[in-house]
């Protein structure tokens, strides 16, 4: 579907979850998200908060709530379909052949146990280790990840460490199997900036060369740029926009994408040049039935945005050129036009990627030039 | 009875479950400090604690050492030849607190009572907790249809008033010490289940719950080796309260003539029981038990209560 070329080792299609809460109307929090991820590619997974990136990473790990919960659509792993898998071969894939780094270090490690069990725990799940040999690749699995000492810490608890240390921690456990995929919840949102950087770049280290896939979720712009070979903007629970990270950073197509990138600060815009923040907040949207999500808060929004055109409402359309679309009336309808937005990075990702050298410059653009 | 017992019926039911919902948020923890070090620090800090671990642990002591405190042996009836009637001996050198209708020591008495307070406390509070936990962590743990049907019944067990039922209990095994302890033990069951279980679902949608069955760790793993260990707080702080009510209960049920059939043993409930024949007379007699009663019940119950507050997050500071 994305024309990556060999087999995928995530396939995503036309996932959709839908949660039934009793006395309520079904809220669709993922509507037919499609997307794959081949061996050791990055992608992003982008939008604002409640887009439903966390629920679409949770139904690939089969981790959603079973009851009011209905997932459809089809997701595979190296082939191997996981919705209606049972319990126990999902059980003995996550962990093995698919992990997950999550947002918060504290709140995913166990307060009242040691991280050393937490990291045995593991290696007795799935690599068969107890002992000695179990401590032992502890140990090394948390010197992989740059924790200093690495045989003290097996045996203090998690509040003893500091917060990047704990994502490090968390970071060796999910890697302690070599999974055919990572999939990376705003693995820095909670951390210190200097700190955000540092965890990132060990992601790429770790999985560049191992042919790890990693699926990175993330609202910072800053991270995508540093991280990601091919991009999915979602909003309210549709992909709308999909392309590699350069031409979507040079052109971004949605005004979505546009305004994402319009309300993070430029070091290459004067001093004065006000920020434009997309309109709204992500609660003005309309059910996809009935037209775009997006048209409350869109400056090109029409009336056909809000009509259906041969039984649908904005379909998502590919251009030809790994590019696909969810708009009536995109941005830079020529692409020769668009300029603009080759401008350097936001604040906050300066920040998250000052430790990387590929997103240390002052562009998006360059950034990637370097990094390829 | 005392604030100790929480009224039959849903308010008993909510108060249960807002222990378990407040302690679920105890895991989020507070950074840099241990939770268990922070709790401490507070405890030390309020006076309601250290007057409650005063209590405490000065009726342990007196259990303890009973034997070496008591001036006199509490079963010997000393002063019998002087006790007439409508009159006792009252305090005199070598019997502080008088003697009762028996000519034995009240003050040896009083502090023998003390070991089957304790004794039936603490093994009906520890068989009741046991009991409960067993029902707390299948439903808990298990959840589904399993969650359903044992709740249901901790549900029954719970609307019915607590020393309703004990005396039910006693009254259907038979006057006898084991029989109070399994009686006030059957009380406490459905209490210590509905906590437990209530606290373990909150630990069971906990981010850690969630990371570790993302790593693939088996649910019997999770549930004993992550989620029960969170779970225990609200539990611990239960049992301290339940040993304050489950001294009441024995005291209670051996007034009724429902304990120990040997009415000559120390035992505070019984004391009071037999001192109302001589109410008119000395009155002390039933006060000094009765007070004893109610000053440990008060200890463990502040405790408790302070416990509670210090592990509760929402008083953190
Ligand atoms: N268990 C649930 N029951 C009902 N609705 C839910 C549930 N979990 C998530 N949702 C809804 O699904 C939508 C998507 O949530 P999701 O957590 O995936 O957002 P997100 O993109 O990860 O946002 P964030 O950046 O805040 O993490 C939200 O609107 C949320 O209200
Ligand atoms: S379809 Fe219309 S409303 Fe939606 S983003 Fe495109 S222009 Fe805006
Ligand atoms: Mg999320």
């Amino acid at each position: 579907m994305t024309g990556t070329s060999g087999s995928p080792v995530l396939e995503v299609d036309d996932l959709a979850v839908q949660f039934t809460r009793r006395g309520e109307q079904p809220t669709r929090a993922v509507d037919g998200v499609s997307f794959s991820v081949a061996p050791g590619e990055t992608i992003g997974l982008v939008g604002e908060s409640g887009c439903g990136k966390s629920v679409t990473s949770l139904a690939i790990m089969g981790l959603l709530p079973q009851r009011g919960v209905q997932v459809t659509g089809s997701v595979r792993l190296d082939g191997t379909e996981l919705l209606g898998a049972g319990p126990r071969t999902l059980r003995t894939l996550r962990g093995k052949d698919m992990a997950m780094v999550f947002q918060d270090p504290l709140s995913s490690l166990n307060p009242t146990v040691t991280v050393g069990t937490q990291v045995t725990e593991v290696l007795a799940e799935h690599r068969d280790m107890t002992g000695r040999a179990a401590q032992d690749e502890a140990t090394e699995l948390l010197d992989r990840v740059g924790i200093p000492d690495p045989r003290r810490r097996l045996g203090e608890y998690p509040h003893q460490l500091s917060g990047g240390m704990r994502q490090r921690a968390l970071i060796a456990m999910a890697l302690a199997c070599s999974p055919r995929l990572l999939i990376a919840d705003e693995p820095t949102t909670a951390l210190d900036v200097t700190i955000q950087a540092q965890i990132l770049e060990l992601l790429r280290e770790l999985v560049q060369g191992s042919g790890t896939a990693l699926v990175m979720i993330t609202h910072d712009l800053g991270v995508v740029a540093g991280l990601c070979d091919r991009v999915h903007v979602m909003y309210a629970g549709r992909v709308i926009e999909t392309a590699d990270r350069r031409p979507l950073f040079a052109t971004p197509r949605h005004p979505y994408t546009g305004g994402l990138l319009g309300s993070v600060p430029r070091l290459d815009t004067g001093r004065g040049t006000p920020l434009t923040p997309i309109r709204g907040s992500a609660r003005d949207t309309i059910p996809w039935s009935q037209g775009c999500a997006f048209a409350p808060r869109c400056d090109n929004a029409e009336d056909d945005c809000l009509t259906e055109v041969s039984g649908s409402t904005v379909p998502l359309e590919a251009d030809g050129l790994r590019r696909e679309l969810r708009c009536r009336h995109p941005l830079h309808a020529t692409p020769a036009a668009a300029g603009a937005p080759a401008g350097a990075t936001a604040a906050s990702s300066a920040g998250a990627s000052a430790g990387s050298p590929s997103t240390g410059s002052s562009s998006w653009s360059s950034s990637e030039g370097q990094q390829s | 009875m005392t604030v100790t017992t929480p009224r039959p019926g849903a308010g008993r039911r909510d108060r249960i479950d807002e222990l378990a919902a407040r302690a679920g948020q105890l895991s989020d923890g507070d950074g840099g400090e241990s939770l268990l070090r922070s709790a401490v620090r507070r405890l030390r800090r309020n006076p309601v604690a250290i007057l409650g671990a005063v209590i405490v642990v000065a009726f342990l002591l007196v259990a303890l050492f009973a034997p070496l405190l008591a001036p006199r042996d509490p079963y010997a009836q000393s002063l019998l030849s002087e006790v007439r009637q409508g009159s006792i001996p009252g305090s005199r050198d070598g019997y502080l607190l008088g003697v009762d209708q028996l000519g034995r020591d009240v003050l040896s008495r009083l502090l023998y009572g003390s070991r089957q307070s304790l004794l039936i406390g603490v093994v009906s509070t520890v068989l009741g907790a046991v009991l409960g936990m067993a029902l707390g962590i299948l439903a808990g743990g298990l959840g589904g249809k399993v969650d359903t049907v044992v709740m249901r019944f901790v549900d029954i067990l719970l609307s019915i008033p607590g020393l309703l039922m004990a005396i039910s209990i006693s009254v259907l095994l038979g006057a006898s010490q084991l029989s109070l302890m399994i009686a006030i033990a059957v009380t406490q069951v459905p209490v210590f289940a509905r906590l437990l279980r209530g606290s373990m679902l909150v630990q069971r949608d906990s981010d850690y719950a969630l990371a570790a069955r993302a790593l693939g760790v088996r649910r019997r793993r999770i549930v004993f080796g992550h989620v029960l260990p969170n779970s225990l707080s609200p539990v611990i702080v239960q049992a301290t309260l339940s040993l304050a009510t489950a001294i009441i209960e024995a005291a209670a049920l051996s007034f009724l003539g429902l304990g120990d059939p040997d009415i000559s043993r120390p035992e505070w409930g019984a004391m009071l029981a037999s001192a109302q024949s001589v109410l008119s007379i000395r009155p002390e007699l039933a006060i000094y038990p009765a007070l004893c009663i109610i000053v440990v019940a008060l200890g463990f119950t502040l405790l408790g209560e302070a416990l509670r507050e210090a592990l509760d997050p929402k008083f953190r500071r």
